[in-house]
């Protein structure tokens, strides 16, 4: 077995040390809300996890691509990796949006675009994995998940739009938001900046892991050829 | 010069003949499905059948009286037609697959994306035959008139896109182990677009809603047909790939 490489440990402290940096940030340096009061504080993570979140979705879409052009496995194991990361932190932001939406729309849940939306994500990367649990041979296996993340990634926008005929209430930070819009607030430099912080924070976070279930991708890979070599 | 304009006008009708043989190839595998469905009937009997208890069971469920169907109908009927459709596609590929006729497909000389068309074309006229069934069904059952020119549209162009994607994955859920239970598995979540925007316009029709609060609907149903039909297109080399 290849050693941990040395930039991945160093990753590791990094990743841990802007954690420890970055929650300080949230809940020190970052003012509290004058309206919603600390339960805003969620907002930074939230953020940061469906921002890297969609990022690893699209990430694992790209690299269904280059494993249909190339018929590389290492594309496969890449996939399969940001998909299992990006479905855990899209979970953590369904369930931080959940902690803020109780106080600020008084319900844990509301059939919202992007809620909606969230859900219907978890669900298809969901089905990728069942899709890749049901196929045994290896091949077959790398080329049918390349394809169904590469739906899935295309759908997803589709599926926004759809639902975003519906109006809206989920604040929009960024941007122009709908009338009906509740929860909103504006970002003090401070905020911003905690955000951007936290969202660089995650990223690291996000390619720490990524590494990391990479390498076991790569080992598991390895087990199953020695298993398929003793059974022959 | 005359050279020149007789190796382009030997390109043009190559390209027509290939054209010519893909539609062969592609109405071939169509008649193919249709004929063995003709003499079975197992398919269509096992959606129609299928479908009616869907709407059966809908009705004590959700209480279908005068008032509420109004509303409900076009949500009604597309959960029919998505379910009676997994039922239709899980099996038009499983017919394949058990009797090695998907070899057999494969291996004729013709362009892959031509079998992909053939059965996509294949299981939209069942579901279209299913439909076409269940429509006046449901209007003697509930009166409400569901032949509108604008809801029978709808019904197309939703049908389209659902068997465009629902071909594709069946033919990728066939080769799984846990292929019955996979199909829906897949292919709702892909295909919820479609079904809502289908849902919305169809209840936009029943209800008389202007045409311009239709028309979002609609062009989204049509954007997603053109979106999976070109991606399957483009990626159902791939699936049949040995």
């Amino acid at each position: 077995m290849e050693p941990k490489p040395r930039f991945l440990t160093i990753l590791d402290s990094i990743s841990a040390v802007l954690f420890v940096v970055a929650l300080g940030m949230v809940f020190f340096y970052a003012p509290t809300e004058r309206v919603m009061g600390a339960v805003q504080r969620v907002f930074y993570f939230h953020v940061a996890t469906a921002w890297v979140g969609m990022l690893g979705f699209m990430a694992a879409g790209v690299a269904g691509v280059a494993y249909l052009r190339s018929s590389d496995r290492k594309w496969d194991t890449v996939s399969l990796a940001a998909v299992e990361i990006s479905l855990v932190f899209f979970f953590i932001t369904i369930i931080m949006g959940s902690i803020w939406a109780r106080p600020a729309w008084g319900t844990w849940w509301t059939w919202e675009p992007r809620l909606t939306t969230a859900t219907i994500v978890e669900l298809v990367y969901a089905a990728y994995l069942m899709l890749r649990q049901g196929i045994e041979d290896p091949d077959r296996r790398a080329r049918f998940g390349a394809v169904y993340t590469i739906l899935g990634f295309i759908s997803v926008p589709v599926t926004f739009l759809s639902i975003r005929l519906y109006r809206t209430i989920h604040p929009t930070v960024f941007g122009v938001s709908s009338p009906e819009a509740e929860g909103e607030f504006s970002m003090t430099p401070s905020m911003l900046q905690t955000l951007i912080f936290s969202v660089l924070t995650f990223s690291v976070i996000f390619s720490s892991l990524l590494w990391h279930r990479i390498r076991l991708g790569r080992l598991a890979e390895k087990v199953e050829q020695l298993r398929l070599k003793i059974a022959h | 010069m005359s050279q020149g304009m007789r190796v382009v006008a030997g390109e043009t009708r190559a390209a027509q003949a290939g054209a010519g043989s893909f539609l062969r190839a592609l109405l071939a595998v169509v008649w193919k499905d249709l004929a063995a469905e003709l003499r079975s009937r197992e398919l269509i009997s096992a959606m129609l059948v299928f479908a009616l208890l869907v709407i059966l069971i809908f009705n004590f469920a959700l209480e279908l009286d005068p008032r509420t169907r109004r509303t409900v109908s076009s949500g009604v009927l597309w959960v029919t037609f998505a379910f009676a459709g997994t039922l239709g596609l899980n099996r038009s590929m499983a017919i394949e697959k058990d009797r090695g006729c998907l070899d057999g497909l494969l291996l004729a000389p013709v362009d892959r994306s031509a079998i992909y068309f053939g059965k996509a074309i294949g299981n939209l006229v069942f579901m279209l035959m299913v439909e076409a069934i269940v429509l006046p069904v449901y209007t003697v059952l509930y009166s409400v008139n569901l032949f509108q020119p604008g809801l029978i549209l709808v019904i197309l162009l939703g049908s389209i896109g659902y068997t465009a994607i629902g071909t594709l994955l069946a033919s990728m859920a066939v080769h799984t182990r846990t292929r019955d239970i996979l199909l829906p598995i897949l292919l709702f979540p892909v295909a919820i677009p479609v079904l809502i925007a289908s849902v919305k316009a169809s209840a936009g029709f029943l209800e008389a809603i202007p045409l311009e609060e239709i028309m979002p609907w609609l062009n989204l149903i049509i954007a997603y047909d053109v979106i999976f039909i070109a991606v399957a297109y483009m990626v159902f080399d791939f699936i049949v790939e040995e």
